[in-house]
């Protein structure tokens, strides 16, 4: 299957600042792909360098079989891109803002009006057509952003961050909207601090710090791999607890007023803690991304 | 420095777009090159004529009003350009973060700050063709050579559009253009031949007004308009198209420093 997008080490420097340290990654056509990360991390920096807008310090990006620092006009004309900032044209009207984007993908009028009208229809915006961008919901804006970046009919969708801020409705009508055109067999690039929603939508992903992909996968595997499938959250760890996971070698994460117990295995040790240790709450759950994320990154603030 | 690849005629997308906008509000637009050259007719020509009397330029005697009113459209000219690449630009820039949205499409940095620079020389152009028909009822235009009062708004739009703009490359924040105002436009609109002749300036003065653009423009103006000059119009229209080039090239320069990181 060809590379849509294909990444060989990769940095970018900012005067002192390295925030791209030397990364490596593909993407196969058709495929939805993860780029998570803490703040700093290099997510949108590397996106950036992906659809041509930052040059890369050093290293190759070749998207859709064609180098970005050369062909950068064709290549951009075959991707769409949804930005972390609204970037949408506060003087237009919602239908205004479609027609005239597609003006830079020199998209002819008529052809243009058609996709337009095809986008509202899709993300729910036909009756706010006329509507001034300001007068615009958070949701109805991400979603124009959306729509925005699918009026040239791309053969990759690069998102930053399109949920962030949004409401659990209007995060739940992108996610919908975004498996449809995955379905499609749109290929797809993700940056999110929503572990959910890189959960649900990405066929495979990497997680980055410090410039530097950590770990890649899919989403169940990474979780088999750094949480497992069950974890156990005890609430008030009390000394006896400490001593038994000491003494079993059981993984675990210590954060004082919980602990958190990964990979516990067989029921065992779920039983175990069931009988002796839950005093104050316990909580028995699957693994989840978010596990695996803090588990990779740590707990510490990154602002 | 400048890649040649990156400009195409594809900035005329990025004209259109402000096209569209302008157009929204087209009659806000209108409203002031209509009304500002009444003002100034009304407020000179009422207030000053009786104190002032008439003028000696060019070897011929003009009324003040007369005099006044070519340069009325080259400040015209001046101002639409420079506002609208420095607080329009930067607006779009930094707050609406216009550009950005742009850089995701097939077009270049490039295209976009040649798209600025020449839309602000054709709202230049625009302003000065609705004033030129104003001054002109009042029988301060001499058709049909003041007709080419039209071009020569938009080479002067060019002119000012690009050093604007390159002030928008540099400028850390939006307050800070009142620094070349103060410093560049204000200066330029007292002492470019706008309201009295060069000529009457002091010897040692006269070379700070050759060196303003508005100056050249302001007496091209006046010999479309007026059929006299004081300088050499060739010289004026070499030294435009010297400077928007010039400023051009920095705008291009300055901008991508700016936005490309």
């Amino acid at each position: 299957m060809p590379h849509i997008i294909e990444v060989q080490h990769l940095f970018k420097r900012f005067n002192d600042l390295t925030a791209v340290d030397g990364i490596s990654f593909t993407v196969a056509s058709g495929e939805f792909f993860g780029l998570l990360g803490p703040n700093g991390a290099g997510k949108t920096t590397t996106i950036r360098m992906l659809y041509g807008f930052s040059p890369p310090t050093r290293g190759i990006i070749r998207v859709l079989e064609m180098d970005i620092s050369r062909d950068w006009r064709k290549i951009k004309a075959k991707i769409g891109v949804c930005q972390q900032d609204n970037t949408l044209d506060p003087d237009l009207t919602v239908e205004q803002n479609l027609l005239v984007f597609a003006g830079y993908f020199s998209i002819p009028m008529r052809q243009a009006r058609t996709r337009a009208n095809e986008l509202l229809e899709f993300f729910a915006l036909s009756n706010r057509r006329r509507a001034k961008v300001m007068d615009l919901s958070g949701g109805m804006i991400r979603r124009l952003i959306l729509a925005r970046s699918l009026i040239n009919r791309p053969e990759l969708l690069i998102l930053d961050e399109p949920t962030t801020g949004l409401d659990p409705q209007s995060r739940h009508q992108v996610w919908d909207r975004l498996e449809k055109l995955k379905a499609s067999g749109l290929s797809v690039v993700l940056t999110t601090h929503y572990m959910e929603e890189a959960t649900r939508l990405c066929d495979r992903l990497v997680i980055v710090d410090h410039g530097k992909i950590l770990v890649e996968g899919s989403p169940a595997d990474l979780i088999l791999r750094h949480a497992g499938r069950n974890v156990i959250e005890i609430g008030g760890p009390d000394q006896a607890l400490r001593d038994y996971l000491k003494a079993n070698q059981v993984v675990h994460d210590d954060l004082g007023q919980r602990v958190i117990l990964f990979s516990p295995g067989g029921n065992e040790l779920s039983d175990a803690v069931r009988d002796n240790f839950c005093h104050e709450q316990c909580t028995f759950r699957n693994g989840t991304l978010e596990d695996v994320f803090l588990r990779l990154t740590g707990r510490e603030l990154r602002e | 420095m400048i890649d040649k690849r990156a400009i195409s005629w594809r900035f005329i997308k990025v004209w259109n777009r402000n096209l569209v906008t302008f157009q929204r509000i087209w009659k806000v637009n209108f409203i002031t090159p209509l009304l500002e050259p009444l003002l100034f007719i009304a407020a000179f020509g009422l207030g000053f004529v009786g104190i002032v009397g008439d003028i000696r330029y060019g070897g011929a005697e003009f009324s003040y009003t007369a005099f006044i009113a070519p340069a009325l459209i080259a400040t015209a000219v001046m101002n639409n350009a420079f506002f609208e690449t420095t607080f329009a630009s930067f607006v779009r820039m930094f707050y609406q973060k216009t550009f950005d949205g742009m850089l995701a499409t097939p077009l270049s940095i490039e295209e976009i700050i040649i798209a600025e620079i020449v839309w602000s020389a054709t709202k230049a152009a625009v302003a000065a063709g609705i004033m030129l028909g104003v001054l002109g009822a009042f029988g301060y235009v001499q058709f049909p050579y003041g007709l080419l009062v039209i071009p020569l708004a938009f080479l002067g739009g060019i002119a000012f559009g690009a050093v604007g703009l390159f002030f928008t490359g540099i400028i850390p924040t939006i307050e800070m253009f009142n620094l070349p105002i103060f410093l560049f436009v204000t200066p330029m609109f007292l002492f470019s031949g706008t309201f009295f002749p060069v000529s009457n300036l002091p010897v040692w003065a006269k070379p700070f007004a050759l060196a303003f653009p508005l100056y050249h423009l302001v007496e091209l103006a006046r010999l479309l308009c007026l059929g006299r000059h004081e300088t050499v119009p060739l010289l004026s229209v070499i030294y435009l198209l010297v400077f928007s080039a010039l400023f051009t090239f920095l705008a291009l320069v300055f901008m991508r420093r700016r936005l490309i990181k």
